[in-house]
């Protein structure tokens, strides 16, 4: 499927969308398709410093245990808790009620790192 | 409170649990009618707050029979499980191992009579460091995935002894079982994984760049987890050892080499085996099971404890030494046990300590020493070539009319994938999988290794009949052409068996799995 515009993706598969100084990031729905029906999302604590394409959680499913990985850097300020109970929204709506963190940005020139919907959309049919 | 009827006697959905049959009164006591429990029991034991069921000796009987009719084994149908060689476990293995001289023998017993005991577990230990080029094993871990624990605690206390503590890096390839990344986080290392290059093997430049003096061990499995044998192992074991790291071998695929190449010879310094999966012993339900970990001579004295340890019979033991000089008079070769003592040695100041208490699993001891000299040196070699054939057989069949990513002469296990399969009809690996079910076989591994999407992963084993194989074969062909044409159907999957599809994330969202009174 075509991968929404305005958002940036990794290679890892993650989208983040930048709005001002936040962004917020989740997994696209080539990562949730792949992995199945997610049972559990293990989402880094708010106030967390991270950096981009670090580690920083964990997305268990029925057929896999997956890595996280942030596709940007800066601090969490928010977390998507209602995925604790319900971890189905990341498949049922990747980019929109599942997605996973809220991050302040540390440097805005990490976006130049990310890949256009064009671009993400090669990697994931290929 | 219901008691069985002839319809739970039929297979159905939801058999009654064993708390919700039965009457008061009706378990069958052998204790005289009228005595009271404390003539036979302490009365400190005694106690009647604990719910269980009063059930017949009979209905009992039958409801473990009943639930034994809906599990699959090895024992009823074909079970190509990749990456957990689940083979046909010889009963003469149970044989041995239910004699009375082992079955009953008590942990306690002091080691001058459970000599018999004690040289089965050195006979099996000397076998297996000789098949696996390794200078000693320890019996004592309970599993695979224990010993693994086993051997990170050794390498830890390795570099520890030798000030090395800077040491925090477990390198794991992405071909490598699901297990190691977990011991190594378990004994408090660091780990990084290493992404497998085209041709499915750990790349030695890859490797390079991320060995260090903070690299402590490396976790392979040759062959890996693609079942593809790692050919630049030598290379690979000389760079980790270049940087003063050792070399870890995960014998999950051992039944691909055993009595052909051994660890020791590639440059591996630690290893485990699964005594489940190469050496026939049981797969028990996670439990019971037996994982030996071996170690080259630098790490012997890090071994869990005890060891067996072996020593000639004393001169002034006149008795055995008659007897003795009889059976040689008599022309019987001298056994071991007439000239040797054996004995648990619990004194190892440097051992990380036992894993488990007592001596292990003897009986699984028994029992894959019984396959062993069943098969001999030469037979057990033979087991590894049929493996590699069958799958290979299997292999080429399958690549027929499913994508099979890495077409070459694998070990004793392949990965085939339904990708193209899922893009063009949407039946996925998964609905294979159970389809199979429906035709009386179990699946194989599923998404694993993570690297083959779709992927399953299939291991025949060598004890397998070319009619068998060949009818998996005609089966799966058929399952893919059924989903070309009626999709729906596989996925519908499957229909014929007790429990139909079940609901996986549901199962693991809300697991049901401890009865309480109503």
């Amino acid at each position: 499927m075509a991968q929404p515009e305005g958002l940036l993706y990794s290679k890892e598969h993650e989208w983040v969308k930048i709005e001002g100084d936040t962004a917020l990031v989740g997994i696209t729905d080539y990562a949730q398709n792949s992995l199945g029906d997610i049972v559990y999302v293990e989402l880094p604590r708010v106030g967390k410093a991270i950096s981009q394409f670090g580690n920083v959680g964990v997305v268990e499913s029925v057929k896999a245990v997956s890595d996280l990985f942030t596709p940007i850097g800066g601090e969490v300020l928010e977390i998507n808790d209602t995925l604790e109970n319900d971890p189905a929204a990341v498949n049922r709506d990747p980019y929109g009620a599942g997605w996973l963190f809220k991050v302040k940005l540390a440097d805005a020139n990490e976006k130049n790192n990310l890949l256009s919907a064009a671009d993400y959309e090669k990697i994931a049919t290929e | 409170m219901s008691t069985l009827t002839s319809n739970d006697l039929a297979l159905n959905a939801a058999p009654p649990l064993i708390f919700e049959l039965g009457q008061e009164g009706r378990a069958n006591r052998y204790v005289e009618e009228g005595k009271p429990l404390e003539q036979f029991l302490p009365k400190t034991l005694l106690r009647d707050d604990l719910p269980l069921p009063d059930n017949s000796e009979l209905d009992v009987v039958r409801h473990f029979t009943q639930l034994s009719q809906r599990t699959f084994g090895i024992d009823l149908g074909f079970y190509p499980l990749g990456s957990c060689t689940m083979k046909y476990n010889p009963r003469i293995n149970d044989a041995m191992a239910s004699k009375r001289e082992f079955a009953q023998l008590h942990p306690y017993t002091p080691d001058e009579f459970s000599q018999g005991a004690l040289q089965v577990m050195y006979e099996l230990e000397r076998s297996l460091a000789s098949l696996f080029g390794m200078a000693a094993f320890s019996l004592n871990p309970s599993a695979g995935a224990h010993a693994e624990l086993a051997a990170l605690l050794i390498a830890k206390k390795y570099f520890k002894d030798r000030g090395e503590t800077r040491r925090d890096k477990v390198i794991v390839p992405d071909t490598a079982h699901g297990t190691n990344p977990a011991s190594a986080a378990m004994c408090g290392f660091k780990v990084i994984s290493l992404p497998s290059d085209e041709r499915g093997r750990v790349s030695v430049e890859e490797i390079k760049k991320v060995l260090g003096d903070d690299t402590a061990v490396c976790m392979m499995t040759n062959p890996n987890t693609l079942g593809l044998f790692e050919d630049h192992i030598h290379e690979i074991a000389a760079a980790v050892h270049e940087v003063g790291g050792l070399m870890y071998y995960d014998g999950a695929n051992a039944n691909a080499i055993m009595g052909n190449v051994r660890p020791g010879d590639m440059g591996f310094d630690l290893m485990h085996l699964n005594l489940h999966k190469t050496f026939t012993i049981p797969h028990g339900g996670g439990g019971a099971g037996h994982g030996p970990v071996g170690v080259a001579a630098h790490l012997v004295e890090y071994l869990p404890t005890p060891v067996v340890r072996a020593a000639l019979r004393q001169a002034q033991d006149d008795t055995r030494a008659q007897d003795d000089t009889r059976a040689s008079q008599n022309g019987r070769p001298l056994a071991p046990s007439d000239t040797m003592t054996f004995s648990l040695d619990f004194d190892r100041p440097k051992s990380i300590g036992p894993m488990r208490s007592f001596w292990s699993n003897v009986a699984h001891a028994v029992r894959a020493l019984s396959y062993m000299y069943a098969n001999g040196a030469d037979g057990l070699k033979k087991v590894s070539q049929l493996a590699v054939l069958n799958a290979n057989y299997v292999r080429v069949k399958v690549a027929d009319f499913l994508e099979t990513p890495y077409p070459e002469i694998c070990r004793h296990e392949f990965v085939a994938s339904a990708q193209e399969l899922k893009k063009a009809t949407g039946v996925k690996a998964l609905d294979i999988a159970k389809s199979l079910l429906d035709h009386g076989m179990m699946a194989p591994t599923m998404y694993f290794p993570l690297i083959v999407p779709e992927c399953l992963m299939i291991e025949p084993t060598e004890t397998e009949s070319k009619e068998t194989l060949d009818h998996f074969i005609a089966v799966l062909r058929e399952i893919v052409e059924t989903a070309r044409k009626e999709p729906e159907t596989v996925m519908a999957a499957p229909v014929t068996t007790v429990v139909g599809r079940v609901d996986e994330t549901r199962a693991a969202r809300q697991p049901n799995l401890k009865w309480e009174p109503a």
